[in-house]
């Protein structure tokens, strides 16, 4: 079962494509470009369509998707937690 | 899906475009005349008004633009005839001369000097006429190059970008051989991956005038904004989805226009392509208005792909929904034509999921309902430029 997806390889987050992900679950993943898998613990609880962090950040950091810049990481976050609005902010506007 | 003998059952008009509707339009050009125009739909039944709150003291851009989505909604091959209300005779005149030019039966009426109840008997009559005239026109044979497709999508989440979005972009990937006329927009909402947009553009004159609009729209957002526009732009329903930043959103929203195709030219708001090929529509990203642009830009079907459920539809623009998210496709099912959640589960290949979707495609363009036209979701929504005057 695919608990999430990764849009290529060397991207820093994963969606959540099912319902009800629990904190300490082993969630597999596949990585739909390469057609790879690959596989995290959820630290937290995280609802589906939200991200899973797949490594550490620090503040200031940049997180990839699609290979592609989406934003800056404002509070640290450890692979496998919930990584969303209350962690990442935008750099434009 | 091999396209190369492609085809559909569509309607012949006057200046040769193809139309996949057949409605007989009630136009108010104002607000004042939505009450009139109403009336009349409501007594020749098969017609269908138009209303919306806008067409007074507009002046310059502002008042192009309304006339040329008014006239341009009028024109949309979708439609066999209009029938014109506005409260001055002028401007009546105005825009049933704009439809006219495409050769397709339209009539005119102001109220000023006869009041609602001459007016609504006097334009009663000639939309019964329009309506009995237009139910023995016939859908014929026609190649997929005279289709022209649009997109846009709406209460995106993260899985639009993944499943939903990318499936869109397969089809167009595989239309734009064959001729297609196809369209995107939502200019603020390629904010991260205007770079791709402008990396796909035909050639460095289309490149500049592409990113001269974004700029610009760019400069909007600068220019009146409070915050960071996270109330805005991600939409809430785009961050209970999942989306964390604009860059995020765009990336995904990106994913709509495929791998392959090339951006042929840029558009201004509700402007007609010239030829097929893919164009790039200066537009606002919210879905009701996007969609009446494309809609007065001649398209005759639309694609928009939905990650957390937005209902839209539009009163002459078949707006085909395609949603890969599970939790949405099972919650909203009424809503959503085509189901791509498989996609996430590896239970449907990019390859199937847009074969899927075209094959929607082609059924509603054969005269299939979508969901959004059986549950009468008919928002005809005009995009303002500023104050009135």
């Amino acid at each position: 079962m695919i608990h999430f997806v990764v849009h290529e390889e060397g991207d820093g987050v994963g969606v959540v494509v099912v319902e009800g992900v629990k904190s300490g679950q082993a969630l597999n993943g596949w990585i739909m470009e390469d057609d790879k898998d690959l596989e995290v613990a959820a630290k937290n609880d995280i609802p589906i369509g939200h991200k899973i962090a797949l490594r550490d950040y620090k503040p200031g950091d940049t997180v990839i998707k699609y290979g592609i810049d989406i934003g800056k990481v404002v509070q640290p976050i450890r692979k496998g937690e919930h990584l969303h609005v209350h962690n990442v902010k935008t750099k434009r506007w | 899906m091999n396209l190369a003998k492609a085809s559909f059952w569509g309607y012949k008009r006057e200046n040769g475009r193809v139309g996949v509707r057949n409605h007989v339009v009630i136009l108010p050009v104002d607000d004042l005349s939505n009450a009139a125009a109403q009336a009349v739909e409501n007594n020749v039944k098969g017609t269908m008004a138009l209303p919306h709150p806008y067409g007074r003291l507009q002046f310059g851009a502002d008042l192009d633009l309304h006339f040329r989505t008014l006239i341009g909604a009028g024109s949309n091959p979708n439609v066999a005839a209009v029938v014109v209300i506005c409260i001055e005779d002028t401007w009546a005149r105005k825009v049933a001369d704009g439809i006219r030019a495409t050769g397709k039966p339209v009539a005119y009426f102001g109220i000023e000097q006869h009041g609602d109840h001459d007016t609504i008997m006097r334009a009663s009559k000639a939309a019964r006429e329009y309506l009995q005239w237009a139910s023995e026109l016939r859908r014929e044979e026609r190649p997929l190059k005279d289709l022209w497709v649009s997109t846009k999508c709406g209460e995106s989440d993260t899985t639009s970008g993944c499943g939903a979005n990318p499936t869109v972009g397969n089809a167009f990937d595989k239309m734009y051989p064959h001729g297609v006329t196809m369209v995107f927009g939502e200019t603020t909402e390629l904010t991260g991956g205007e770079h791709l947009v402008a990396a796909r553009c035909r050639n460095e004159e289309v490149r500049k005038k592409f990113q001269f609009v974004f700029d610009r729209y760019q400069q909007v957002i600068e220019r009146h904004k409070t915050s960071d526009l996270m109330d805005s732009q991600p939409t809430k329903g785009n961050i209970e989805g999942g989306l964390t930043t604009i860059e995020e959103k765009a990336l995904g929203n990106i994913q709509k226009i495929g791998r392959k195709c090339l951006v042929d030219g840029v558009l201004d708001k509700a402007e007609a392509p010239t030829g097929p090929g893919l164009w790039f529509m200066d537009s606002s990203s919210a879905a009701a208005e996007m969609v009446t642009l494309c809609a007065a830009a001649g398209f005759a079907v639309h694609l928009f792909p939905t990650g957390q459920g937005n209902v839209i539809g539009n009163p002459i623009l078949p707006v085909i929904k395609l949603s890969a998210n599970p939790r949405t496709v099972r919650t909203m099912s009424e809503h959503i034509d085509v189901d791509v959640s498989g996609l996430l589960r590896k239970e449907l290949t990019p390859d199937q999921a847009g074969d899927k979707l075209l094959e929607c495609m082609f059924r509603t363009a054969n005269g299939r309902l979508t969901a959004a036209e059986a549950l009468g979701h008919r928002e005809f929504v005009l995009t303002r430029l500023y104050e009135s005057a």
